[in-house]
């Protein structure tokens, strides 16, 4: 072997990249912030609230109402290029006082940044914020489990509904923290709605990718697929 | 020469020296003997369990030994069902579609203590026993049990097999529970009697 290996594959980054470093002694607070922040402050002005570094990694506190247009923007700047959505997540603290947030954990490939974007909510008011989904489809799966742990509603999903718990349950979204840790309702209760549920009802025919055969599909199938069937019903 | 009785005295044999040996016995021995020793799993693993499932059924531990090697992954073939690992609620009518899948006779072994009593979990994503949805015939405690409990529940149910009757004709029927009997609590008075203990609805986070 001539050359010796290297992790990084050439051609993937930018070609003004920072070169990629393992950080030492990394502070708890502090210490150099991320340059999109930078950046972001200077575009968005007001909209972005506060910036703050912890162990390293920057957090941008932004304005719910602002968070599609900043993320859409740190995804379509050239001198940006956040190409990579690594999660979409919600906190909810135990301090009753503290606002909900909403986190989206950005990264960009080329230039080797990781960003962590946080909207606050007010619990008093419904729990809304646009989607992503429009700039990232990998949010699609992400919102959705967001809504079902949290119930918090992202605007422009094409399909928000729950997918960790099933669709027909109705004891409330169990990552908040009003929400008993054995539910709401007694097992007997509970056991009885879980038993009542289909287990083949639950995928639309899309999910299980017929579609992309529908052509190739008999005459009747196509038909019952055009009134909306769904299996097993 | 002449009649033997084996080490299990309900199976007589003998043995002359000329070709026509016979063995006397009767039939729910030799049905029982057979059914026990070709019993064919249908793993339901849903969790951690099913690593140690998966490792009692390699050459190590060899299932084989006990004729179960052939694991069933279509339960329409299976005999016993080896529930290994927790079982959530959006499971819960799947496991009992299997179950009801499976051909009689048919048996149960729920392996693991989450899958004998939700174990650790006790919250509102999982089943407290799948002894719940439907019957279990033997517990293999643990988490997770070690190869050797899984092979002594094995055993233990094999030692159960054997005992079985043709003519009881109640073990193989799937009866709904009767509310009329005296036996039958409906689920809200359990509910009532377990208060402080397993399924108490009232436990909140701590801090609120
Ligand atoms: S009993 Fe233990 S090992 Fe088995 S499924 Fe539960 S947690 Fe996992």
């Amino acid at each position: 072997m001539k050359s010796r290996f290297s992790a990084v594959i050439p051609g993937s980054a930018a070609p003004d990249a920072a070169a990629p470093v393992t950080q030492r002694n990394v502070p708890n607070r502090g210490g150099p912030a991320n340059p999109s922040a930078a950046d972001l402050q200077n575009r968005f002005g007001s909209a972005i609230k506060r910036v703050d570094v912890i162990w390293g990694e920057t957090i941008v506190y932004v304005d719910p109402a602002a968070v599609k247009e900043i993320i859409q923007w740190l995804h379509d700047d050239p001198a940006q290029r956040y190409d990579y959505l690594s999660d979409v997540t919600a906190v909810e603290y135990r301090d009753l006082e503290r606002l909900l947030e909403v986190v989206w954990h950005v990264r960009s490939l080329p230039y080797r940044r990781f960003l962590r974007i946080k909207a606050e909510l007010r619990k008093d008011r419904p729990l809304e914020v646009d989607s992503v989904w429009s700039i990232y489809k990998g949010a699609d799966w992400l919102e959705r489990e967001c809504y079902d742990m949290f119930g918090i509603k992202f605007k422009g999903h094409p399909d928000l509904r729950r997918i960790l718990m099933w669709e027909q349950y109705r004891e409330g979204y169990p990552l908040r923290k009003d929400f008993p840790l054995r539910g709401r309702f007694s097992r007997a209760e509970q056991l009885r709605q879980a038993l009542s549920a289909n287990p083949e009802a639950r995928y639309s025919m899309e999910e299980l990718s017929i579609a992309e055969a529908f052509e190739d599909l008999p005459e009747d199938m196509r038909n019952r697929l055009r009134g909306g069937e769904r299996t097993g019903e | 020469m002449g009649l033997t009785a084996r080490s299990d005295t309900r199976i007589v044999t003998h043995d002359p020296e000329s070709h026509e040996s016979w063995l006397t016995t009767t039939l729910d021995t030799l049905v029982n003997w057979s059914r026990k020793n070709s019993l064919w799993p249908m793993p339901f693993g849903t969790a951690c369990c099913a690593i140690e499932f998966m490792a009692t059924a390699a050459s190590r531990f060899d299932l084989a030994r006990f004729g179960m090697e052939r694991m069933s992954f279509s339960p329409r073939q299976a005999d016993v069902l080896i529930c290994a690992g927790r079982v959530p609620f959006k499971l819960a009518p799947v496991i009992r579609m299997i179950w009801q899948q499976m051909p009689q006779p048919k048996w149960c072994i729920s392996m693991g203590a989450c899958a004998s009593s939700g174990g650790m979990f006790d919250n509102y994503a999982v089943v407290q026993g799948i002894d719940t949805i439907i019957p279990v015939d033997v517990y293999v405690p643990g988490c997770p049990p070690r190869p050797e409990g899984l092979i002594y529940g094995i055993r233990m149910l094999q030692e159960k097999i054997t005992n079985e009757r043709m003519a009881d004709k109640l073990i193989r029927d799937e009866m709904e529970p009767n509310s009329g009997s005296g036996l039958y609590i409906p689920a809200a008075a359990i509910d009532e009697l377990s208060e402080p203990f397993g399924n108490s609805v009232h436990q909140t986070r701590s801090g609120l």
